[in-house]
């Protein structure tokens, strides 16, 4: 059965797609400037927050990566049931 | 390998179905400057790279790339998904239609199926890092067409997002071939 996204949770996603968008930018730009030491700094901070927030989300929410990278929290196999991209 | 992340990298939200809108979007998803183009390429080019900036940097634009194809997908399929046989005529979808329903294809905005021959590997690490910064430049002009076209707030936002994307990796992608350049003129001397 699909589950529904509560509010909680799309504000959650939202502030996902915001840290991740913070450290895809920093990742970019360390490839092509890779001594910058603040970039570096500011992406180790970037990666930690981002990794608060997708644990804080699996646990409220179900998991948001496959693969074994989050883990399952119910009874029942929740990646499949958590609503897709394109249906939120 | 690559991990599934349940998400989009940007919000996708429609005002209404439009399947005209969604007719001419679609252009970015399979057609001759879109985001499948693009991921193809950069991931297909980044094997025969010389310098670890450049593989880096390809592996992680063409990444991206498949994240914005499937904000694209997103945006035809809820501009689509509810419209009728009506509708789709009016937005002169029905060929579309015949083929696919309300189904996805790689396709540019009048139809034609993509191809390979959109995209090249060289193994010129110049001649490919150049192609890649005509190809930004190429799909930043579509969105700036598509903004255009948009009568719908909510998609013209997230073109607006895809559009400052292709201007970042234009920018990254000219940072690379002036270091590339650096590097085969130390290396011409053997």
């Amino acid at each position: 059965m699909a589950v529904d996204m509560t509010k909680e949770c799309m504000d959650l996603l939202r502030r996902i797609q915001e840290m991740e968008f913070v450290a895809l930018e920093l990742n970019l730009y360390l490839d092509t400037h890779p001594n910058d030491t603040r970039a570096l700094e500011d992406y180790n901070r970037a990666a930690k927050e981002l990794k608060e927030l997708r644990e804080r989300y699996d646990e409220l929410c179900g998991p948001i990566l496959s693969y074994g990278h989050s883990r399952n929290r119910g009874n029942t196999w929740l990646w499949a049931e958590t609503p897709w991209p394109w249906e939120m | 390998m690559w991990i599934y992340e349940k998400k989009l990298q940007y919000p996708v939200k429609v005002s209404g179905k439009n399947p005209r809108l969604a007719k001419w979007i679609i252009t970015q998803y399979g057609g001759p400057d879109g985001e499948l183009g693009a991921s193809l390429r950069y991931l297909n080019q980044r094997y025969t790279m010389p310098t670890e900036r450049t593989r880096a940097l390809l592996n992680d634009i063409g990444t991206e790339e498949l994240a914005h194809l499937e904000i694209v997908g997103t945006l035809v399929y809820k501009l689509t998904k509810d419209a009728t046989i009506e509708e789709i005529k009016a937005a002169e979808m029905a060929g579309h239609y015949a083929d696919h329903d309300r189904a996805l294809f790689y396709v540019d905005a009048t139809g034609n199926p993509w191809t390979a021959a959109y995209i090249q590997a060289k193994g010129d690490p110049i001649a490919d890092l150049v192609e890649d910064m005509a190809a930004e430049e190429k799909a930043r002009a579509t969105y700036n067409w598509l903004i255009n076209l948009s009568d719908d707030p909510c998609v013209t936002d997230v073109l607006r997002f895809l559009r400052e994307r292709e201007v970042v990796h234009f920018q990254r992608f000219g940072e690379a071939l002036n270091h590339v350049q650096e590097y085969m003129k130390e290396k011409k001397f053997f």
